[in-house]
């Protein structure tokens, strides 16, 4: 591999050194951008060609934007607590739950390539709240670095289902592109789309499941050591003890 | 290096009128076309609003982010690549030199949102299943017509819908939801994002650049290199883990499948019996785990923490280093016993 090519990677390099240092991302990536272009014999005009037309090529990334016309406004009115109010009502309910059932139903519409509204119309609204109200609801006031990693988890829940799940999908941009991908090589290889999806059901089940279980068990471990062993149990206690209410001692 | 301009070169001028009236393009595109319009009015409404604040310390480079940012998200289908490239690299300066900052909010009290939730109540859902019951309505009702062809066309306009939905709904149960409102909490999540708002399509823009300079074939001859020839389970552990590190290089598996498979997965894997199927789709899956460890996925994984208003950058990523590194391990093992208990052969 002559010089010519090693050189190419300057703009990868860029991205891994600016990340590492924690540089601003759009420096990071306009650098990049810049350099690699450059190395690449490109005029600056040829740059920003690239840069407009690719841009606006990905506009669907920006839906969010639209989400937001109406988000603000939802919480505005009362979303946030509403969510709250409704996952009080589900005695001994915890954060992991939710993220399971919230995981669960992410994964089965993800199934049919639908998002949900994603981190924006969905986690930050819905989710984040209700788990909250899980927390609240057992008297406790939430712990700030509890919070932070259930935060994270909902970005992991959200990401998960939908990458791993929404290969299931019978002609989603997944398959399509590992079958256009095998059909352009030298050799020729031919595979059916439903093939495709049937190799990829047990990836994503073990995928969703890894999450769900071990976001539930670090969530659990995380209730012990913020709110006390009494927290996680005590309503599931009561529960228990309302059933067996003059069933005598224990 | 052999850089292909000719989708650039290609381009031509088509008024907006001329585009929404040739009965050619379909409906879909041309819906699509319409949110990003609304989309960018979202923005130059932040803009306006910014220029004018008093409060925002940099009312000017605030201004000119969102201004330029509305305008490539609403006229970008017009415009020529070239006005598009200076437009973002306009957006980009104040970005880069923290000149976009949040102005005056008008974030509602927790005694007004609580007051709201006890009037509304759990009616208060309906508008927010809103957008992902329309998703999922424009999905199934017109997947297979001829005027939304593509499924995420289909859910975007159908998501699109659900907002608009959602607005009257929030308008009629109570009347103080003006669009006044709307516009001004719309500006305030917008301005919560900040300039994160654009890397997206960013990082999508660099992926591109990358791709015309060649980057993928070079790393597919440095990682295809270390591989003994005739190895199989080495070829697939080694393309598996290629696979995550260029998407974790690009932010996306959907570039790097292509150029690995080429590389790294004809010739040491697939050309000694490996069965295409199993290969072809978990080394897809295998990236997607690069995607939940990478910054340069910016949409899934840095987005979010600015939305969720997390402390740490890194805050989702941290999350999903732990749950994708076993889901790799399981693929690469997968894919190993699957060749090694002898099923072979090409689909």
């Amino acid at each position: 591999m002559g010089f010519s090519e090693i050189i190419t990677l300057v703009g990868v390099l860029i991205v891994i050194l600016g990340f590492a240092f924690k540089l601003d991302a759009i420096l990071i990536i306009m650098l990049a951008a810049i350099v690699t272009a450059l190395v690449g014999g490109l005029g600056p005009v040829d740059m920003l060609e690239t840069l407009g037309s690719t841009f606006v090529g990905n506009r669907p990334m920006a839906i969010f934007i639209m989400i937001m016309l109406v988000i603000g406004t939802l919480e505005r009115n009362g979303l946030r607590e509403s969510a709250a109010k409704l996952i009080a009502k589900v005695k001994g309910s915890t954060p992991g739950m939710v993220l399971g059932a919230y995981g669960i139903m992410r994964s089965i519409f993800a199934a049919f390539n639908v998002s949900f509204g994603g981190v924006a119309g969905f986690v930050r609204p819905v989710v984040m709240p209700m788990m909250e109200g899980a927390v609240e609801a057992k008297g406790k006031k939430m712990n700030e670095k509890h919070l932070e990693t259930l935060k994270g988890m909902g970005g992991g829940i959200e990401n998960i289902a939908w990458f791993f799940c929404q290969v299931l999908f019978v002609g989603g941009a997944g398959g399509l592109l590992v079958q256009s991908t095998l059909a352009n090589l030298e050799t020729p290889i031919h595979v059916e789309l439903l093939d495709l999806v049937i190799i990829s059901i047990p990836v994503a089940i073990f995928a969703v499941l890894t999450a769900i279980v071990v976001y539930y068990i670090r969530d659990r471990k995380m209730m012990k050591k913020y709110y006390g062993s009494g927290a996680s149990k005590s309503s599931s206690k009561k529960s228990v003890s309302k059933q067996k209410d003059g069933g005598g001692k224990r | 290096m052999n850089f292909d301009w000719n989708w650039v070169i290609n381009w031509e001028w088509v008024s907006p009128f001329a585009w929404f009236g040739n009965p050619d393009i379909n409906l879909g595109l041309k819906l699509l076309e319409i949110v990003f319009i609304i989309m960018g009015l979202i923005c130059i409404y932040a803009a306006v609003k910014n220029a004018k604040d008093k409060e925002n310390a940099a009312s000017i480079g605030t201004a000119v982010f969102w201004g330029a940012l509305g305008i490539v998200l609403a006229t970008g289908r017009y415009l020529p690549p070239l006005i598009n490239g200076l437009l973002i690299f306009t957006m980009a300066v104040p970005a880069v030199f923290r000149k976009v900052k949040i102005g005056k909010t008008n974030a509602p009290s927790s005694e007004q949102t609580k007051k709201q939730s006890d009037k509304i109540g759990m009616k208060i859902f309906l508008p927010a299943f809103s957008m992902g019951i329309f998703a999922i309505l424009f999905a199934l009702l017109f997947s297979n017509e001829s005027a939304l062809p593509t499924l995420s066309q289909a859910a975007l306009v159908g998501v699109s819908v659900g907002v608009i939905v959602a607005i009257v709904m929030l308008i009629v149960y109570d009347r103080k939801n003006t669009p006044d409102i709307f516009m001004k909490d719309s500006e305030r999540f917008l301005s919560m994002i900040g300039p994160l708002c654009m890397l997206p399509m960013l990082l999508a823009s660099l992926g591109a650049i990358f791709t015309a300079a060649g980057v993928g074939d070079v790393i597919a001859t440095m990682v295809g290199g270390i591989i003994p020839y005739g190895n199989v389970p080495v070829g697939i552990i080694v393309y598996a883990l290629g696979m995550v590190i260029f998407t974790m290089i690009m932010g996306n598996a959907f570039a790097a499948i292509t150029v690995m498979t080429v590389g790294i997965g004809f010739p040491f894997v697939l050309a000694h019996g490996a069965n295409p199927v199993v290969i072809g789709m978990l080394a897809l899956t295998s990236g997607y785990c690069g995607t939940l460890m990478t910054p340069m996925a910016a949409n899934f994984n840095i987005v979010p923490v600015a939305m969720l208003d997390m402390k740490s950058n890194y805050g989702v990523i941290k999350q999903q280093i732990y749950i994708a590194l076993p889901v790799l391990l399981f693929q690469i093992v997968f894919m190993i016993l699957f060749y090694n208990a002898g099923w072979f052969g090409h689909a």
